[in-house]
């Protein structure tokens, strides 16, 4: 498999992702500069953690018109998978590849911290190797966290099983004790229509060796080889 | 011509930056002050022709680019209106 690991000015979890997917997963990772216009052969697209843009206007507002984003926009429509992690979530939003927006952190103070991140669905690519309710153990690291979406946009994710991961305490629970940024509903992730794209503000890349006081982020990176492998996906070649 | 365009957040959307400005505003003995709204300001040089145009192309950058309607709303001021008609 090749991931596509798109580079932004201002991503700083790209070589993270990089190294999880290459030396610890043992798959083929490639950088794609934002300029480029094509994700060249890619079999999933991974939307780095960062301050793209230095995060100037809102976070991922100027990098959703970066040209590689109508690439991604596209490598979406055809069903491939793509991951936005944290500032890669972000870009997802305000590209409108998800919906929903972030605002500042509840307290307004920058979290990061590992935290509960419970699975609440297994039928996309990045989840299928979890057992749902599983609670994994995902560091956290973002100042702009705090998932808003207008009452009937978040009814509808609700209703159509989108809300992927959510936080919550060791034991499984959810609630304002374990919501560290003020999220409507806990919502730490969440799908498209499609739900080949997901995003969310943990990150699984820094959970993937035991050196880094968990593995749990591998799942995700394991679920859509699984995924791939089995040959339920568009991709977009 | 020069338009200024002023971003808020919806009002049902809370503003973690606009509370915390209240809070301390209170704790610094400004009881009167009671609630704060954080939003942005940007102030556009417009190369265009005519006021219509300057508004145009305000109002399309600032749905476009400087507010998310998801969460924000703007208005636009033309600074030269009235100069140049």
């Amino acid at each position: 498999m090749t991931f596509a690991v798109v580079v932004f000015p201002g991503s700083n979890c790209d070589h993270d992702s990089y190294h999880a997917v290459r030396h610890v997963l043992g798959h083929d990772a490639r950088f794609v500069w934002h300029k480029e216009a094509s994700l060249g052969n890619a079999d999933v697209v991974i939307l780095p953690g960062g301050f793209s843009h230095g995060d100037y206007l809102r976070t991922g507002a100027i990098a959703r018109f970066s040209p590689v984003m109508k690439a991604v926009a596209d490598f979406a429509a055809a069903g491939g998978p793509v991951l936005g992690i944290c500032n890669g979530f972000q870009i997802l939003l305000e590209a409108g590849l998800l919906p929903g927006a972030m605002l500042r952190n509840r307290d307004v103070r920058f979290h990061c911290e590992h935290v509960g991140v419970r699975v609440e669905q297994t039928d996309t690519p990045f989840t299928a190797r979890c057992r749902q309710g599983r609670v994994l153990n995902i560091p956290i690291a973002h100042g702009e966290g705090n998932y808003y979406a207008p009452p009937e946009v978040l009814e509808t994710l609700e209703r159509e099983r989108r809300v992927i991961f959510r936080y919550a305490t060791a034991d499984g629970r959810v609630g304002p004790e374990a919501n560290p940024n003020g999220s409507l509903n806990n919502i730490a992730g969440i799908c498209n229509e499609g739900r080949n794209v997901v995003g969310l503000m943990p990150h699984p890349e820094r959970a993937c060796e035991p050196m880094l006081g968990s593995t749990d982020g591998l799942l995700l990176f394991e679920s859509v080889v699984d995924a791939l492998t089995a040959g339920a996906l568009g991709g977009g070649r | 011509m020069k338009a200024r365009v002023f971003v808020t957040l919806k009002p049902s959307v809370f503003d973690p930056q606009g509370s915390t400005i209240a809070e301390a505003l209170h704790s610094l003995g400004y009881q009167n002050v009671a609630d704060v709204r954080q939003g942005k300001y940007f102030e556009l040089d417009l190369d265009v022709a005519s006021e219509q145009d300057a508004e145009q192309l305000a109002s399309e950058v600032a749905s476009r680019v400087l507010a998310n309607p998801v969460i924000e709303s703007f208005r636009v001021e033309l600074v030269d209106a009235g100069v140049r008609s």
